[in-house]
């Protein structure tokens, strides 16, 4: 599903931040076009 | 969500189409990750910010959700979110993430 897709990263410091997304995603190629950790509070 | 990140994502969808785009979650609980996954797919529930009344209907899941988990290298997976699934409540993360899915955007 996300081969050939663009990836939005919306991480939580509280949860999985968006660094840790980011490596998970570069191991399937995927493309991550924005990332970032946010608090959801 | 955010301010600045939403006027980000309203930028990245209206520059690459929403059908290219799916938006990836790492929300602490369920409450907060289903407003993320509406907040993207129908507008700012708050409507507080730039997404406010603006229905991207971009697709988004939490990471730790099958369809996204499911496609990760499953070593990397574990490295870098296995810790956090242990505390995470992830039966009520999917099933809130889904639940919105099929309210805004249909059955999946």
């Amino acid at each position: 599903m996300l081969e050939d897709k663009k990836v939005i990263i919306l991480g939580d410091r509280d949860g999985v931040p968006g660094p840790a997304i980011e490596e998970c995603i570069k191991s399937i190629g995927a493309e991550v076009i924005f990332s970032t950790t946010e608090c959801f509070v | 969500m955010d301010l600045g990140n939403q006027a980000r994502i309203k930028e990245l969808a209206e520059k690459y189409g929403k059908d290219d785009i799916v938006v990836i979650i790492g929300g602490a609980e369920a409450e907060a990750s289903g407003l993320a996954v509406e907040t993207v797919a129908n507008g700012d529930p708050a409507f507080a910010g730039p997404l406010a009344g603006v229905q991207l209907g971009l697709k988004a899941y939490h990471v730790v959700e099958p369809e996204i988990k499911d496609e990760i290298d499953a070593d990397v997976y574990d490295e870098q979110v296995g810790m956090m699934e242990m505390v995470l409540d992830v039966d009520a993360i999917i099933a809130e993430c889904r639940s919105i899915r099929e309210q805004f955007l249909g059955s999946e």
